[in-house]
This record gives structure tokens, C-alpha cells and sequence, in this order.
């Protein structure tokens, strides 16, 4: 008798371990690093397009790569080097510094022999979440599935040599013995040429365009402060990485100012203030913005998508798209953004994708590409 | 009515004392002393006493005799401003005396901005300031002569009064690009500062191209602001070349005068035009590839 509750104790605990091991494949719907097993040999067999997919996400997360090719239908004609490639990126691109956090599967069409399947990938990057949706197809072989990976489209960079003629601003400071006022230089002029401010879900959002009036090269930000029917301050907020920082002289950028949570009709006013000082910059690389269209991805949401053309003879590692949408009227109607997470090797193009809000879609008429880019080694 | 007589009482007798007092130790000082000149302060009376000056920056504390002259060396005076003398031998006596800036030594010339566009009215900008050898602001009235000039050929001249130390002007920028030499003249002293006058917004943009093997390369005639300075290099201009429903922009930068551009675009009818910052240029038209 005196043995029994130690003995239930056990027995349960062995039983709850065992679930623990067992269920934690078996669970459906869940997203992301919530699914798969505790144990390797413990993973569920990949009977169903969606458990195959899953497994083969779930090694993708714990870069058990040999695991998760195995997912991978031969027929694919993909190597392995470059399946790894295609999920942690090369040459300093954003993919490099980013992590799958979490995926949601979902089936699109399925038959006996074949299926294809939907999934959200959420990556944590250095320049915060981003979302990748891809649609995958999965084969059945035997009786797994098996998915079939699209071949890395790698560019192939020829070994050439491209002379580097571009144009440079270095900024010398003068020294403690200077006198009053003999050597300053002047800040940038730079201006901001449109504003608007718009409701929308998430909250107010005041965006419009600003130009480097100047033959120097500026930093520029743009703050904002909405301002109440009483003439107080409610809250103050900067375009932070939705502008593109460094312009050229002559050059335009969007804007974005997000005001999360507040409302317009409770603003009386909004006060603009744009800041310029001045930076060494450069104006290599050039990069070309190639086939801009505005079309349709496959979830229906209108899409504005291109080229980037990198036509300098160094790799862009990480590239910025900036975007400002006009109406009929050449006025700023919204202003989105997006990274290219694969870097931009020299004389190669990479594609883009910017996404158009419903609420705004109908009315977009024009628009204007910038580009900003990051290059390991130079800031 | 009583306690009244009591306090006119006190009040004579203390008036009565200083007028005595005052007697016996004076301290007279000079109207104005020049920043670094020497100075003397004379005393009356007998008798040692203890003499203190407060000035700007400046605190002494020496003896005295009372009915000789107190000698302030120049070093003691080279601040500009008021200051307190103290004499005290039982009781004190003081006197305030001013020092006024010695001639002009040095200008400090200011002249904004740095860089200017060419043929903008009242763009340049300039203040000057004459200073003694001692740092402190010569406030009386002096004529600064300001010359503007380009490579040698004078632009502005003007003479112009300092009033409490200051003497400015305001003027148009030249219609050519390149440094500015501006000048600040008062008798021998000459401050020169530099302005860099920089092309305007172009003036006409205008492109041509032609289809090659890589796209279509376009490039713009040399761009000249509306005087016809060559823009700066640097200057971003960007193509647009619209397809169909496709476009394609690059933003190139002004080499000596000239932008170019490849775009890649499918082999159709393409229209391409330019812009730089908010002036637009011509638009192209470039046919079918054959």
C-alpha cells in the first residue's frame, strides 16, 4: 500500500513524457516552431502534403539541412548546396542575418499524386519582421510526399573588369585653430516638395516626397507633430527607415510618417520639420529599377513588381526599395517600402515586390522607384 | 512725534559722518581709461589703506598710502567694462570708472552661406566685427570697406559704419559659377572669406539615345543652368523609360556635364523622358527593335 502513490506517480509521468514525444508532431494547424518533435527518428512520417512540408520547415528552422533535403523530391534538379543557399542566403544578403520564426501551411489543390501548398514565412531580420509567401508543390513517392524545390535561379557573374569612375563626397572638418566663422560649411538645402496625411487601420500616416535642393550630398530625416485642436503636442514621430537617408543632389525621396493609433480627426494640425546635414556619400553604385509594373500576385493583392539593376561592379548586399504612389492628380497617395532579401551581385538583377494597400489600389495612377542600398564595409 | 525727532537725529549724524569721512580719504579716477594703457587713481588724506579693483576678470588687492596715487599697470586694465574702486582705511570709499577698447586690431568677419546658386538676390550675407588686440569689441564707430569678387573682377563694393560694433551687408550672388572671394577692410586689416557659387536648377534638360545590344543608352546634352553655368557633377538626373505598361527608371549621376544611362527594356516602342529634382526635360521616342 505504501508503494502505490509512488508508483501512480511514475506510471502518469512516464505516460505524460511519452504524449509529450508522440503528440507534439501530430498537432495540426499550428504555426511555426510550435510543430514537430522533441526527438529526431520521433517525427512524424510525412503521409500528407502538409506533414511533409511541415517536417521538412520544421529541419529548415533547426538547419538540419541533410534532413530536410531528404523532404526534397529528386526530380527537382536542386542540389543540395544550393537548397541550403536558398534559405540562409550568401554574399551578406539580408537572408544572411534573418531566421525562419515561424511558417503557416496551407493547402491549395490537392489530388492522390500531387498537391501544392501555400506557405507564410515569417523571418526575423535586422530590419524587423518580414513575410515571404511561397506556393510549393509536393509529389507523392511511395508513401511520403515529397516537395519539388524550384531551382535557385543563381546569377551568373562573368569575370570582367568594370573601371570605377564614380563620384565621391568626402567631408573634411576643419581644426580647433580655425577662427570664428572662417570655415563653415553650410548644411544642405533640402526640402520637403509634397505632404499628405491619410487615415488608415493602423493608425494616422503623414508621407509625401522630399529634394536635396543642394550640389552636396545630405543625411536627411523628416519628423512630424500632430498637433490637437487646443494647440498642444500629441505626439511626435520620425519617417525612420521608410525615406531613403542619403540623397544625391537633385535627388527625390519618399517619405512615410506612421502615427500609430491616432486618428486625423482629432488633429488640427500637423508640423513638418526636415533635417539635412551633411555626409561623405557616394554616388556608386548605380541601380537601375527595371520593368516596374503594377499587377496582381496570386492572393489577389495588387502588387507593384521590377527588376533591380545593379550596373556597378560591387555587390549591393542589401537593397531598400522606396516607393510613392500618385493619384491622377500627382499626389502622394501612399508610400510603401520593402527589402530585397538576396544581394544584388554586379551587373545582376534581382526581382522586387511592393505591396499596394486595398484601400488605395484604385486610385494609384503613377509612381516613383528609389533605391537605397547597404554594402557591408561602407556605411 | 518724539520717536520722529529720534530717527532725524540718527540720520544727521550719519549724513554728518560720511560728509567727515569723505573728507578725510577721497579717491578720484579718470573719466576713461584705454583697455591695456596705464593708470593712476589719487587719493587724499594720510595714512596706510587697503585699495581693491573689480573689473571684468580682474580682482586686485593691494596697499595704498593715503595722498599718493594708486598706479594700475596697463595688464590690469585689458578687459572692457566697468569697473569698482575701493579704498578702505577705517572706513571705505569707492568710485566706478570705465575702460573703453583700445584701436581696432583684428576683424571677425562672417559670411554666409558657404554656397550659394548663382543670381539669387540678397543670398550673400556678411557681418563684421572689429576687435582690439585684447579681444574686447571696439564699439566706437569705424568704417569696414566690403569688397565682393570674381576671379578678380569686383562684383560689390561698399563702405559701411560699424554701430555698436557691427557693420553688415546683404547682396545678390554673381551669374557665374565658382569661389567668391568676399572681403572685410578696416585701414590695414583685410579678412578675406571664400563663397562657392554653384550652377542654378538646369535650365533645359535634354536627352538623346539609341537602341544597342545591352538596352537603350540615353544620355543628356551638356546640362546648363539658365545661365549657362554647367551643372554641378553629381547631380542626380533620372530617365524613365516607359513600355506598354511597363517603366523603367534609373537615377544617374552628371559626369562633366553629361548623365547617361543603360536601360534594359523589351524590344518595343519605348518613350523615355528625364528629370532632375523638380525640372523635367524632353521626352524620346525610340522605335521598334528591327
Amino acid at each position: 500500500m505504501k508503494f502505490a502513490l509512488p508508483t501512480i506517480l511514475v506510471v502518469v509521468t512516464v505516460l505524460l513524457m511519452a504524449l509529450a514525444l508522440m503528440g507534439a508532431g501530430a498537432s495540426r494547424g499550428t504555426v511555426g516552431i510550435a510543430v514537430g518533435s522533441a526527438f529526431y527518428g520521433l517525427t512524424p512520417k510525412g503521409d500528407t502534403p502538409q506533414q511533409a512540408l511541415t517536417n521538412l520547415l520544421v529541419d529548415v528552422q533547426r538547419r538540419n539541412w541533410d534532413r530536410a533535403f531528404e523532404s526534397v523530391s529528386k526530380t527537382s534538379g536542386i542540389d543540395e548546396q544550393s537548397f541550403i543557399q536558398d534559405w540562409i542566403g550568401s554574399n551578406g544578403s539580408l537572408r544572411s542575418f534573418s531566421s525562419l520564426e515561424a511558417f503557416d501551411p496551407r493547402p491549395l489543390h490537392a489530388t492522390n499524386d500531387d498537391a501544392e501548398m501555400r506557405i507564410r514565412l515569417h523571418w526575423t531580420t535586422p530590419v524587423g519582421p518580414i513575410e515571404d509567401v511561397r506556393d510549393i508543390r509536393l509529389i507523392r513517392e511511395g508513401d511520403v510526399w515529397k516537395a519539388v524545390w524550384p531551382r535557385v535561379q543563381v546569377p551568373n557573374v562573368h569575370a570582367q573588369v568594370i573601371p570605377v569612375n564614380y563620384l565621391r563626397w568626402d567631408l573634411v572638418t576643419g581644426g580647433a585653430a580655425d577662427q570664428w566663422g572662417s570655415g563653415n560649411v553650410d548644411a544642405p538645402h533640402v526640402r520637403i516638395i509634397s505632404m499628405n496625411a491619410v487615415d488608415s487601420a493602423e493608425g494616422a500616416i503623414v508621407m509625401g516626397e522630399v529634394v536635396n535642393e543642394d550640389t552636396i550630398p545630405a543625411f536627411v530625416n523628416v519628423n512630424a507633430v500632430l498637433v490637437d485642436r487646443a494647440g498642444s503636442a500629441i505626439d511626435d514621430e520620425s519617417s525612420f527607415d521608410k525615406i531613403d537617408h542619403i540623397l544625391l543632389p537633385k535627388q527625390v525621396t519618399p517619405y512615410r510618417i506612421d502615427f500609430p493609433g491616432f486618428n486625423l480627426k482629432n488633429v488640427k494640425n500637423v508640423r513638418m520639420d526636415v533635417k539635412a546635414t551633411l555626409v561623405p556619400a557616394s554616388a556608386d553604385p548605380v541601380i537601375g529599377v527595371m520593368k516596374q509594373k503594377i499587377d496582381s500576385d496570386v492572393q489577389g493583392k495588387s502588387v507593384l513588381h521590377g527588376d533591380l539593376l545593379n550596373q556597378s561592379g560591387q555587390t549591393v548586399n542589401i537593397s531598400h526599395v522606396i516607393v510613392s504612389f500618385y493619384d491622377n492628380n500627382a499626389k502622394v497617395v501612399w508610400v510603401a517600402d520593402g527589402y530585397v532579401d538576396r544581394a544584388l551581385l554586379p551587373q545582376s538583377t534581382e526581382s522586387f515586390a511592393v505591396e499596394i494597400p486595398k484601400f488605395v489600389a484604385s486610385r494609384v495612377q503613377n509612381f516613383h522607384v528609389v533605391v537605397d542600398q547597404y554594402t557591408l564595409g561602407r556605411s | 512725534m518724539r520717536r520722529r525727532f529720534k530717527i532725524c537725529a540718527v540720520a544727521c549724524v550719519t549724513v554728518a559722518f560720511s560728509v567727515l569721512v569723505c573728507f578725510a580719504q577721497d579717491l578720484r579716477v579718470p573719466a576713461s581709461v584705454t583697455a591695456g594703457d596705464d593708470a593712476s587713481l589719487s587719493t587724499s588724506g594720510s595714512g596706510k589703506a587697503t585699495f581693491y579693483l573689480l573689473g571684468p576678470g580682474v580682482s586686485i588687492k593691494t596697499d595704498a598710502t593715503l595722498g599718493e596715487e594708486i598706479r594700475l599697470q596697463g595688464r590690469d586694465l585689458r578687459n572692457a567694462g566697468e569697473y569698482l574702486a575701493l579704498l578702505c582705511s577705517g572706513t571705505c570709499n569707492s568710485a566706478t570708472f570705465f575702460v573703453t577698447s583700445a584701436k581696432p586690431f583684428r576683424l571677425t568677419f562672417l559670411v554666409h552661406p558657404s554656397r550659394v546658386p548663382v543670381a539669387r538676390s540678397d543670398a550673400v550675407s556678411g557681418v563684421a566685427l572689429p576687435f582690439d588686440q585684447f579681444h574686447n569689441l571696439v564699439l566706437a564707430p569705424a568704417t569696414i570697406d566690403f569688397q565682393l569678387a570674381v576671379a578678380n573682377y569686383s562684383l560689390f563694393s561698399r563702405a559701411a559704419r560699424t554701430q555698436d560694433g557691427v557693420a553688415w551687408f546683404r547682396t545678390a550672388s554673381g551669374k557665374s559659377a565658382g569661389a567668391l572671394q568676399v572681403s572685410a577692410s578696416l585701414d590695414a586689416i583685410s579678412v578675406k572669406r571664400a563663397v562657392q557659387q554653384v550652377a542654378s536648377d538646369p535650365c533645359q534638360l535634354r536627352i538623346s539615345g539609341q537602341r544597342g545590344p545591352a538596352g537603350i543608352l540615353v544620355q543628356t546634352d551638356p546640362v546648363h543652368d539658365c545661365n549657362g553655368n554647367i551643372v554641378s557633377d553629381g547631380t542626380i538626373v533620372t530617365f524613365s523609360a516607359t513600355e506598354g505598361d511597363e517603366k523603367s527608371t534609373v537615377d544617374a549621376p552628371i559626369r562633366q556635364g553629361i548623365a547617361r544611362a543603360q536601360i534594359k527594356t523589351a524590344p518595343g516602342m519605348t518613350v523615355i523622358s528625364a528629370a532632375s529634382g523638380i525640372v523635367l526635360g524632353n521626352e524620346l521616342r525610340i522605335g521598334a527593335k528591327q
